[in-house]
């Protein structure tokens, strides 16, 4: 069994404005030197390997679901789970 | 002509629609379920507003994978008209019909207001009904309707005369205060405001009449005919 981490976020042109939201709220609790906040997603995908290699799989899910490439961009990891 | 309106689980516009169809324009329509497989029969699809699937992942993202998606996209290459509204246009962007996507709103609000609108392309089996660069009102409700495509699509859409409804106060932070576009084939349109919310007097408005009227009048003078000018 593997283990995909996928991380996806917005592209730096795409506003953010939950991101936005949070740095403020963080600026109210007196964290004044916080910069900046971007908000995404993280899915943990449990997998077994098939006909495909596991990389090129995952960069199809991304593409097809995960992710809208017209407005996000995505990284992953893929560690083998121990039995 | 007769309209088939998908049904997603979360959609909540589609009893409007069917109202604007049968009970003001007195059309045949139906509602159909998201596991529709076949089409057959329909003349024209529009994708109701709503949450489909609870707006999970992304707007739009999980109704793309529906069964009658694929049914959608056959009818809309075969250039049939394919309209989607609000969650609709979200969808239909999603699922590759039309180019972009619809992003949070600049203001991080949900919009819910009439907003003045004008018709930038008068030339497409829409929109024919309207007069040539007419400014209507239409409700606006959405989170995510805040158009946005790279600077090439943008330069497609102008070259084209895809840009067919544009904000005049633009409430959300679109792009070239993009409300709703046509695919280039003209037989696809997507768009944020809610036409089938404005039908009778009573409801305020009746300037979203004329998308209906026009699908209509085309219809009877033949479809095939009418494309993207």
């Amino acid at each position: 069994m593997y283990l995909a981490k996928v991380y996806v976020t917005y592209k730096p042109s795409i506003l953010d404005p939950k991101g936005e939201a949070i740095k403020d709220a963080l600026h109210r609790l007196d964290y004044e030197n916080v910069a900046a906040v971007t908000l995404g997603k993280y899915f943990e995908i449990k997998l077994t390997p098939g006909e495909k290699p596991l990389a090129e799989q995952v960069d199809e899910m991304c593409d097809r679901l995960l992710a809208n490439v017209n407005m996000e961009t995505y990284r992953y990891e893929i560690t083998e789970l121990e039995a | 002509m007769k309209f088939a309106i998908p049904v997603f689980p979360g959609s909540n516009c589609d009893y409007d629609l069917l109202n604007a169809l049968r009970d003001c324009l007195h059309t045949p329509a139906d509602l159909v379920p998201a596991t529709t497989t076949d089409l057959s029969g329909y003349d024209a699809v529009i994708l109701p507003g709503g949450f489909s699937y609870g707006d999970y992942l992304r707007s739009g993202a999980i109704a793309r994978f529906a069964p009658v998606m694929t049914a959608v996209k056959e009818f809309a290459n075969a250039g049939k008209p394919v309209m989607g509204i609000c969650n609709g246009f979200q969808i239909l962007t999603e699922a590759g019909l039309l180019p972009g996507a619809l992003q949070a709103n600049e203001s991080s609000k949900f919009i819910c207001q009439v907003s003045p609108l004008h018709v930038s392309n008068t030339q497409t089996r829409f929109t024919t009904a309207y007069a040539r660069h007419q400014d209507i009102k239409l409700p606006i409700a959405h989170g995510e309707g805040n158009y946005y495509c790279d600077a090439a699509t943008l330069a497609e859409l102008k070259a084209h005369n895809q840009i067919v409804f544009e904000y005049v106060d633009n409430p959300n932070g679109s792009v070239a205060n993009i409300a709703g576009i046509v695919n280039r084939r003209g037989n696809v349109l997507g768009m944020m405001p809610h036409p089938e919310r404005a039908v009778e007097t009573i409801l305020g408005s009746v300037d979203g009449l004329g998308i209906f009227d026009s699908l209509l009048m085309n219809h009877v003078q033949g479809d095939a005919h009418v494309e993207n000018r």
